[in-house]
């Protein structure tokens, strides 16, 4: 445990040493202000429900985090194999799941700091009309869980790259393909389900009305389960190579 | 301390090392010394168990670099190659982090990191962001690395390479301190440096051990090739003559004396003649020599003892080894 402490730790600091931490929370802030104050001033404060405004706002911030989640994660294992600074952590007396964890957990402190700097803009929307807590606690359990996912697929992908730019570019083709089959598969049947299934955002929908459903935590939690588990695969097979 | 048997590594059908074996006992410093992709980074690797190895055993420390990995890491402190430095910590928080995850308990961790920087000279420099130093003190703070958990077994894969010249003498005097109270490994293609530093080397080429090389003081004392015994080489010292004197009589004088066992001449020029003198190890003839050569009234314009160097006994091994392998 103290490992990944020590590990969490060190991943945060080089976060912050490095232009990374600051690109990630400030753009991603300034993007998710700009579609705030333009569905405030397209759709018009008056006509709208302050529940239809945090949805928007929501459903905003779990397409935006698909595009920041991969510059989250690319650095965490192949920036580690370029420099060979990974020959120091795998000669360490550290268990390969500890590194694992640490760095994932300092990926997903850096998304929790992200998603603090929006709670402006709910507490906006309640100056101009009464705002349920329940839709916006259950809208931000959901995108730490989406998020969980997403920073799970980033850090498989890095751990199999040398290079960042390209861990990067990998794993946001992924996330973006497993957001667009959601679209696709919209009434085709069977299997359109099956891929509305697979989706990761189609599951997000719920939690930005305020609902907070088991099969969807579950759903979310063995995702970032199933991503971990095989990134720990991956650093130990690394060895074997 | 470290004890290997029959260890093979192949990459896919590339043959990495081949039935090494070696033992090292605690507080020896060896050096293994040879070309470049003989396998010594490879078992280096493979000790500090950074990969497995296809077949073999290994122990540090009587752990077993397989089975109890965790256990073997904890005793070893290594530098790699390319040294591993995160660029943007500074050297303090750099070795402050590596203390911890070695293991070093928290209440030390200050303590530790203060004493590795004293002992390779970072102190000045500890607030400095790690890639704005120059090579020689990153390598430092590479060593500094690999002492910060005081492990009993050090491994150091080529710790001077890409040095300036005076650097290298502060890292090879560095070394030969710690060799007080560790066990070190270090590798090099660097022959004077092997035998500066080291009580042994280990000559490795091609994938295999081509033998083992005793020294004292930077001096050859025993050699040990293939599965053979160790050869003590000691049994004769060389002299080289230069000496204005005709040839036969200088031949006759030098064999008359009692401590001489062979005298060869290597080439005449003007009268001027070149020879080698083999006399028992135990005395020192110098003097005899050129009294007897003064006395004769000949000229003595040379005289200067010649020994086996760790390079001829290395060039021997290794082109042997080839020849073996076409053979």
């Amino acid at each position: 445990m103290r490992n990944v402490w020590t590990i969490l730790v060190k991943e945060l600091y080089t976060y912050f040493v490095s232009p990374v931490a600051y690109f990630v929370l400030f753009v991603f802030v300034g993007i998710i202000g700009f579609l705030f104050s333009s569905s405030l001033i397209i759709g018009g404060i008056n006509r709208m429900e302050t529940t239809e405004v945090l949805n928007v706002l929501f459903l905003n911030m779990s397409v935006t985090l698909l595009f920041f989640a991969p510059a989250m994660t690319m650095k965490l294992f192949a920036e580690e194999r370029r420099t060979g600074t990974i020959e120091l952590l795998m000669t360490s007396p550290v268990r390969d799941v500890e590194v694992v964890m640490g760095k994932y957990l300092a990926s997903l402190t850096l998304l929790l700091m992200m998603l603090a700097l929006t709670l402006p803009f709910p507490i906006i929307t309640s100056f101009y009309g009464k705002v349920d807590v329940g839709p916006v606690i259950s809208g931000y359990v959901g995108l730490i869980l989406l998020g969980a996912s997403f920073l799970s697929i980033g850090i498989l992908v890095s751990s199999m790259c040398r290079n960042q730019i390209v861990a990067a570019l990998t794993s946001f083709g992924i996330l973006l393909l497993l957001w667009l089959i959601g679209f696709i598969a919209r009434g085709r049947g069977t299997i359109g389900e099956v891929l509305r299934y697979l989706s990761l955002v189609e599951h997000f929908e719920d939690f930005a009305r305020g609902i907070i459903g088991l099969k969807h935590v579950i759903y979310y939690l063995s995702v970032t389960a199933v991503f971990l588990f095989a990134t720990v695969r991956s650093v130990e097979s690394a060895k074997w190579r | 301390m470290i004890d290997v048997q029959n260890l093979t590594k192949y990459y896919g059908s590339f043959r990495g090392i081949e039935n090494v074996s070696f033992r090292v006992e605690a507080g020896e410093v060896v050096g293994f010394l040879g070309p470049n992709g003989a396998g010594k980074t490879t078992t280096m690797r493979i000790l500090t168990c950074f990969m497995p190895a296809t077949s073999g055993k290994a122990t540090v420390a009587g752990y077993d670099v397989f089975k109890e990995s965790l256990e073997v890491r904890k005793h070893i402190g290594y530098l790699p190659e390319t040294v591993p430095l995160y660029l943007e910590m500074t050297v303090e928080s750099y070795l402050k982090y590596m203390a911890k995850l070695r293991g070093v308990p928290k209440k030390r961790v200050k303590e530790r990191v203060e004493t590795v920087m004293e002992a390779c000279g970072l102190t000045h420099v500890r607030k400095r962001v790690i890639g704005h130093l120059s090579k020689g003190y990153r390598q430092r703070v590479g060593i500094a690395q690999a002492l910060v958990h005081d492990p009993e077994v050090l491994i150091l894969d080529e710790p001077t390479i890409g040095l300036d010249p005076k650097q290298v003498v502060e890292i090879r005097q560095l070394i030969k301190e710690l060799g007080k109270e560790h066990t070190v490994i270090l590798s090099t293609h660097i022959l004077p440096e092997a035998s500066m530093i080291c009580r042994r080397v280990i000559i490795i080429n091609e994938g295999r051990i081509a033998g083992n090389v005793w020294l004292e003081g930077g001096r050859v004392t025993s050699i040990q090739t293939g599965e053979g015994a160790a050869v003590q080489v000691g049994d004769r010292r060389t002299l080289s003559l230069l000496v204005r004197a005709p040839e036969e009589a200088l031949k006759t004088a030098l064999q008359g004396m009692p401590e001489v066992l062979d005298v060869r001449v290597e080439d005449i020029h003007d009268g001027v003649v070149r020879l080698s003198v083999d006399h028992t190890p135990d005395s020192d003839i110098r003097e005899k020599i050129s009294s007897l050569i003064v006395g004769n009234g000949w000229g003595l314009l040379e005289l200067s003892p010649m020994e086996i160097t760790l390079e001829e006994v290395f060039l021997k091994l290794v082109s042997r080894e080839i020849e073996g392998v076409r053979g």
